[in-house]
């Protein structure tokens, strides 16, 4: 039985395919230990397997996936970590889901994740905190932190996650996997439990880059029911590079400098795994992105602003929690949305109302509007002059549970390496490059919008000579 | 709460420090217009499906408070 | 001790119409539009704003509002966007509106005497039921939303300050209506709430430029009820003025039933709707493909241009030429009259001034909202008689009896006149002499009234000659020859 959850995805589907293993035998050996898990990893667990009909035949042989919460699974809890859905079951299937599950990965289960993705550290859910697998004392990071600890602790062979503001990237580089976030418009929004309209994107979080790129080859398309997405040009490739020849690093002083914020141990583990990338080949420099210093600000306007207007459907009227249903319409409208947002979630729709009421719109929801502009410009130009640019993900590795919960400010410093890639839409990939004190590293990878394959064929040869080895978060 | 938030304020405010003079504001990220679906009827859900979520069925739709009562 | 004068106080009005598209699905997916359907069947993630779901635009109503925006003469944008409006309300799902701000489909424009300042495009709110015993929101405890309606597309098109009365108010409308009709792009019924007029209304000094403090108006459903409303509203603001008391900006709500105004308790909490642009859709760029494809499927005429050809190729009065032109019914009947006379050997082609003295007669007799085309009168049939009483052969008179014959029982009016008797008594025949003479003998006072020079006393002296001749004769006939014997 442990050998099977030792075995990335990509390696269980050959099994399978080869008829070594039965899709059912993988199945049922996942979903007792996500049934069975001491991290809070998940919110839903499938009862049963299903059936191995024909499982073989599909891209994916069966192997199942673990969904984030906030994905409509129909008939299945999709609650985005709230109270205010609790126990809601959804009419429809996300339609990323759908296209996973129609190339022959089943739902495993639903994980646990921070209330309507807002959060880095997946303490804000209302089922309660997730633990990282390495020190179930510190946190897996978030929003996406269900499914980054599921992946890592071996109660998944893979998940889906969202990346808003490196929602995906961040417990990816605290839970020691791979996390990926496709670049704006490539996977359909459609089903996904809005956080921010403008940013939020699908993507994969597994043990390595090769399953990776399996998951995204069948998630992203054009999706009629999705204006803003996209169809992706040319096929997702499996990586297979061995070397980075020829390919230009850029170093972003205004994030990386001195003056960052990040923590010496992950500090070191980049500049290793800098040095390890020109070794392969690689030409590295610094590269300027001005406005950089920005992004967190212009971000944490932006994607409240969006939210505060997305959120505003969970009014009691068709579904969700309702408290004071026996008052006035607007007690009804107030309690429900006391008692049932957390305090995180409260934070930011008044800050979004705020960013975009009358009188202030022009200062904030506005100026971050042109921030962005310049963001993508200062991206758009490094990559006249850089394959890929190159940060740490995350300024620190996976901190004690409670340690930042009562300082927003500091929480959201947590995301400043991310969230200038989530604001011009570009793709970016955070691989394990470490360890530090014994926790994971993350080292982070963007590339220039539908540069998927590339930036999974660099990745993967820095994986393959970083030798990064995760199984002891599977004991 | 609003202790928290003026905090958040203050370091956001920064940006009111940038020249962002002619610089047009982001409204769409990707560079898509007229995502248009013809005008052919699709399935809709069925009502008891749909009423299933519902707080307060009532008369076939979704009973709340009236509006106008105080 | 001087009073100032009150000054004279002058109504501007402006209007705003929303109107429901008929496409076959909603603005943003593809549920098919209700008609008094029950409850609750037209629903699906999108229009009922679950979790996750995502709103894609109606090519077609994009369509329909670019022909909209064609025909009322407008630019088109070459690129508009739509944006969330912010409010909450049982009957708005998202808890925001899909609709447009400051980059709206169509701006500028004009029909008939009324500027337009923009026309956009939105989704329609749910509908809203309560219960209780009136059915009426005040008094109501407990309210049920149907999902049916919302989504619906529709096309907002906001009027200048322009109209200058409550007359205007309703007939302005009614020419949109018309033309709106026309293009097909809606049934444009105000009791079905496929069109729905709100007022804003102010008025100001005669002769001043600025604007005075609007009121709004909603939810009349005629326009009758429209003008009536607009006339309370006005006569309420000039008497506050008069008092030396401000009019304050409110919503109201009028009732026909009392001629009353009461302030609506506004429906949203706050005005300010946080405008933004939508981040679940792109922006519509009017290209000229779709522009060309919007202007190939207006029709050949609108009413304003009907209007404009009756008047100036036809010669038909500018009130007549609006009628005919803004009901189209009566204008088609008008141009099948016109058709069916001429081209046959037996029979002049009718004035057309003439004929249009006719048409409004007939309407009359089979009552002001009918279709003349569902009457018993035969477009040509009409022509004949206008065209025999231009000729004289029968006379006004008589015409007018024989159209309410022809309204009876359809038919010929020739052989009308002929069965009934009621051609035309002339000069030349025998005996209208003798009653001209009867006539001045059975009233010397009025005679002589005529003969030193008092025109109006020839009245009693026709009357009696139109009497015994039982309206048969011509009255300009009758007139002449009065004179004639009186030796005028």
């Amino acid at each position: 039985m442990s050998g099977l959850i030792d075995l990335t995805a990509a390696a269980a589907a050959e099994r399978i395919r080869a008829r070594e293993i039965a899709p059912a035998e993988l199945f049922e050996a996942y979903r007792a230990r996500a049934a069975d898990n001491d991290l809070n990893a998940y919110t839903w667990v499938a009862d049963v397997s299903p059936a191995d009909d024909g499982y073989a035949e599909t891209p994916l042989a069966g192997v199942p996936i673990a969904v984030k919460d906030l994905f409509c699974t129909e008939g299945v809890p999709s609650q985005s970590g709230s109270k205010i859905l609790e126990g809601y079951r959804p009419p429809y299937t996300a339609t990323v889901v759908a296209k996973l599950a129609q190339a022959g990965a089943p739902l495993l289960g639903k994980t646990n994740q921070d209330e309507f993705a807002m959060g880095s550290s997946n303490e804000n859910s209302g089922f309660g905190p997730v633990f990282n697998p390495w020190d179930r004392s510190r946190v897996p990071g978030g929003s996406s932190g269900g499914s980054a600890a599921a992946v890592a602790a071996g109660l998944a062979p893979w998940a889906l996650g969202t990346d808003t503001g490196g929602s995906i990237r961040q417990p990816a580089a605290l839970c020691g996997i791979v996390g990926l976030k496709p670049t704006y418009g490539a996977c359909s929004r459609y089903g996904m439990i809005a956080f921010a309209s403008s940013l939020d994107q699908a993507g994969p979080l597994t043990r390595d880059v090769t399953d990776a790129a399996l998951i995204l080859r069948h998630a992203v398309g054009r999706d009629r029911r999705d204006s803003t997405s996209l169809e992706f040009p040319g096929e997702i490739a499996l990586p297979s590079a061995q070397e980075l020849k020829g390919i230009r690093l850029g170093v972003p002083e205004e994030l990386t400098g001195a003056a960052g914020g990040i923590e010496p141990g992950v500090r070191e583990s980049f500049e290793a795994t800098v040095a390890l990338a020109e070794r392969l080949g690689a030409s590295v420099e610094a590269c300027r992105l001005p406005h950089a210093p920005h992004a967190l600000s212009a971000y944490y306007l932006i994607a409240p602003a969006e939210a505060s207007a997305n959120l505003a459907r969970y009014d009691a009227v068709r579904y969700g929690l309702r408290v004071g249903g026996d008052a006035d319409l607007i007690t009804m409208y107030s309690r429900t949305r006391e008692v049932g947002f957390g305090a995180e979630v409260k934070r930011r729709i008044m800050l979004g109302t705020y960013a975009l009421s009358s009188g202030y719109y022009d200062a904030y929801y506005g100026t971050a509007q042109k921030v962005r502009t310049k963001i993508a410009e200062d991206f758009a130009t490094a990559f006249e002059r850089f394959d890929f640019i190159v940060t740490p993900t995350s300024p620190c590795t996976a901190f004690e549970l409670g340690s930042k919960t009562d300082d927003p400010l500091a929480m959201y410093l947590n995301d400043f390496l991310a969230v200038p890639m989530s604001l011009a839409g570009i793709a970016a990939i955070s691989i394990p490059s470490g360890l530090s004190e014994g926790l994971p590293v993350g080292f982070q990878l963007a590339g220039p919008a539908f540069s998927e394959s590339r930036l999974l064929d660099a990745a993967y040869a820095l994986e393959q000579a970083i030798g990064f080895d995760g199984s002891s978060a599977r004991a | 709460m609003s202790a928290e938030l003026s905090k958040v304020l203050d370091h956001i405010e920064k940006i009111s420090e940038l020249d962002l003079d002619g610089v047009p504001p982001t409204s769409h990220v990707i560079d898509v217009v007229n995502a248009l679906r013809p005008d052919e009827p699709e399935p809709s859900l069925p009502r008891e499906v749909i009423l299933a979520a519902a707080p307060e069925p009532l008369h076939d739709g979704f009973g709340v408070p009236s509006p106008g009562a105080a | 001790m001087g009073v100032p004068p009150v000054p004279d106080y002058e109504p501007v009005i402006g209007l705003e119409i929303h109107v429901q598209l008929s496409t076959r699905t909603k603005m943003f997916c593809g549920c098919r539009l209700s008609f008094n359907d029950p409850p609750n069947i037209h629903t699906c993630p999108t229009c009922l704003g679950l979790p996750g779901a995502l709103p894609v635009v109606n090519a077609r109503a994009i369509h329909f509002g670019i022909m909209i925006g064609l025909a009322l003469g407008c630019e088109i944008a070459e690129r508009s966007l739509f944006h969330r409006k912010n409010y909450f309300y049982p009957d708005l799902p998202k808890g925001y509106q899909i609709s447009q701000y400051d980059v709206p489909l169509c701006r500028g424009g004009r029909l008939g005497d009324v500027r337009i300042h923009r026309v956009h495009l939105e989704e329609d709110a749910a509908k809203l039921n309560h219960l209780g015993a009136s059915g009426r929101i005040h008094g109501s405890d407990r309210s049920w939303v149907d999902f049916n309606r919302g989504g619906t597309p529709l096309v907002e098109i906001v009027t200048e300050p322009d109209l200058r009365s409550p007359e205007q108010a309703r007939e302005w409308p009614a020419l949109l209506r018309t033309t709106l009709r026309q293009l097909g792009v809606s049934d444009v019924n105000m009791e079905e709430g496929s069109l729905r007029v709100d007022a804003n209304v102010s008025v100001r000094p005669v002769g001043s430029t600025e604007l005075g403090t609007k009121t709004e108006l909603k939810n009349m459903n005629s326009f009758r009820f429209l003008e009536r409303g607009v006339r309370a509203e006005i006569s309420r603001q000039i008497g506050l003025l008069e008092h030396g008391e401000p009019v304050m900006q409110e919503t109201l709500h009028y009732d026909p039933a009392g001629d009353t105004l009461t302030a609506l308790r506004s429906k949203e909490e706050a005005h300010d709707y946080r405008y933004f642009p939508e981040p679940d859709l792109v922006p519509v760029v009017a290209t000229e493909g779709m522009i060309a494809a919007a202007r190939a499927d207006l029709p050949a005429e609108l009413p304003v241009e009907r209007a404009a050809r009756y008047e100036n190729e036809l010669g038909l009065n500018a009130d007549t030429a609006r009628l005919f032109a803004f009901r189209t019914e009566l204008g088609d009947y008008f141009e099948r009259a016109l058709a069916a006379s001429g081209g046959n050997g037996e029979q002049r082609q009718v004035d057309p001034v003439e004929l249009s003295n006719w048409i409004p007669q007939l309407v009359e007799r089979i009552g002001s909202d009918s279709d003349p085309a569902g009457s018993n009168v035969a477009p040509e049939s009409l022509a004949r008689l206008a065209t025999m009483v231009k000729a004289k052969e029968v006379s006004r008179d008589a015409a007018r009896e024989v159209l309410t014959r022809l309204v009876e029982e359809g038919g010929d009016p020739r052989k009308i006149v002929e069965r009934e008797g009621l051609g035309a008594i002339t000069a030349e025949d025998d005996g209208l002499g003798e009653l001209v003479d009867r006539a001045i003998a059975a009233d010397p006072a009025a005679a002589d009234q005529v003969r030193s020079g008092n025109m109006k006393a020839i009245g009693p002296l026709v009357g009696y000659v139109m009497r015994e001749t039982k309206g048969r004769a011509d009255g300009g006939e009758i007139t002449r020859l009065i004179r004639d014997r009186l030796g005028l």
